[in-house]
């Protein structure tokens, strides 16, 4: 398993196409909703917590789908599906590095959207919720574009794919984010934080169990 | 070529006569409520057929999870009809949903838990379709098909409770009722008879489709195995 992240992270240090691309794609996305939004000082402290995770979600979609057909177009894929390996562990492997590489652009994405907008980011809260809404959304994100590389629409197909799927895991931290960045009280953010919990551990236990399917040949 | 089987023209049949007999119960049986009027007589067919979308739903994430076990072609053709029919049935619903909100909450559409909820399961439906259309090779369509219908009913309730958090409109007709809702009736007998009623035949009207549509898919895939003989 850590020697497919390794994989990930080494061919990744040599080319950066992948964060280099997410992280452009991410500012880009910051700066359009400037002008969409007119992130005013008023609007901003409510829009905040929606623009970020548009944002990740956006970068995040991305960077799935880069991650995926890489390996499809290399015949990677093929090489690590012959290793004597269980398939799971192929796919924990993608899954750890597809979040290692969303987390490295949110970390970069949180300072910067802070000093553009003037607003402190730096929330304990904020911090796990982004981790906690990440690993739901790599969970199924690496799954379905396992799927959606395979496939004759594939860099169209991905986003369908995933983001009705993907909703409570954007309506909860949305809230939760949002709750902690205008300082409401844990009682009130907790029913999110515990939709956030149940959600990653259902769907990284059903991605788990599916996945054999998916990479069958 | 197999003849249409007879036991399926006489459901045919019976489901014809039991959808008279259900919009005669629905227009004429069933007593005008008193506060919303005529517009309420919608709700026996919307709560039916979103009844039957969800149905289909599970049934296509139930025989998902039996071709991943089995990998036996035929829960992949009753996989697939089921989400087709699914998806008119959930159109339906959420249409006549916005017909009957328009005079009773005055708007077309709220974002409120449960429409958002069908929308997106739509959405996920029709994903699922574009998605099949994508793959060439049946038995990888299949298994992918699969897979994603379970993904995407298991993401459904999710979906739901975390809409629910925020307030709902949406009354609960059937069970607690929550006095914040708008447009929440109490049914006489006369108006539960025809609500069951038209849930039941809406349940025969399922059947019929599925039994249609799966012996459709057969069909089809016979005559590509003959045109694949017929290439060679």
């Amino acid at each position: 398993m850590w020697a497919v992240v390794w994989k990930d992270i080494a061919a990744e240090l040599r080319s950066r196409e992948l964060l280099s691309a997410m992280l452009v794609f991410a500012l880009l996305v910051i700066l359009i909703f400037n002008f969409a939004l007119e992130l005013d000082a008023k609007t901003r402290s409510t829009v905040t917590a929606g623009v970020l995770w548009v944002t990740f979600a956006f970068a995040g979609q991305l960077g799935l789908n880069r991650s995926m057909a890489m390996e499809k177009d290399r015949g990677c894929l093929d090489g690590l599906l012959l290793a004597p390996v269980d398939r799971s562990a192929i796919y924990f492997g993608k899954a750890i590095s597809n979040l290692i590489f969303m987390l490295i652009v949110e970390i970069i994405v949180l300072p910067v959207y802070s000093i553009l907008y003037n607003i402190n980011l730096f929330n304990p809260g904020l911090i796990l919720v982004i981790i906690l809404g990440s690993v739901g959304y790599v969970a199924v994100g690496t799954l379905l574009s396992s799927m959606a590389v395979q496939t004759r629409t594939r860099d169209i197909l991905l986003p369908i794919l995933l983001f009705p799927v993907i909703v409570p895991v954007l309506i909860a931290s949305v809230k939760a984010s949002a709750g902690f960045l205008q300082g409401i009280e844990i009682a009130e953010i907790m029913p999110w934080l515990n939709l956030l919990i149940v959600y990653d551990v259902i769907f990284t236990a059903v991605a788990f169990m599916v996945f054999d399917y998916i990479v069958e040949e | 070529m197999d003849p249409k089987p007879k036991l399926l023209t006489i459901l045919d049949i019976v489901t014809a006569i039991l959808f008279a007999i259900g919009i005669y119960m629905v227009f004429f049986y069933a007593p005008t409520e008193v506060v919303m009027g005529d517009v309420q007589r919608v709700f026996y067919f919307h709560v039916a057929a979103g009844w039957v979308g969800m149905l289909s739903f599970l049934a296509a994430a139930i025989v998902g999870i039996a071709y991943l076990r089995s990998g036996d072609h035929k829960w992949d053709i009753v996989g697939v009809a089921a989400v087709e029919i699914g998806i008119i049935f959930a159109f339906i619903n959420v249409v006549t949903g916005a017909i009957w909100a328009r005079p009773i909450w005055n708007t077309w559409w709220t974002w409120d838990p449960r429409l958002t909820t069908a929308t997106i399961m739509l959405l996920i439906y029709a994903a699922y379709l574009l998605l099949r259309q994508g793959i060439d090779d049946p038995d990888r369509r299949g298994r992918f098909g699969a897979v994603y219908a379970i993904i995407g009913f298991l993401s459904v309730p999710l979906t739901f409770f975390s809409a629910r958090l925020f307030r709902t409109i949406h009354p609960v007709v059937i069970g607690s009722s929550d006095p914040s809702a708008q447009g929440t009736f109490d049914m006489t007998p006369m108006m539960l008879q025809t609500f069951l009623f038209s849930l039941f035949i809406f349940s025969v009207l399922f059947a019929d489709l599925m039994w249609h549509r799966v012996r459709l898919g057969k069909l089809s895939e016979k005559v590509e195995q003959l045109k694949l003989k017929a290439m060679r």
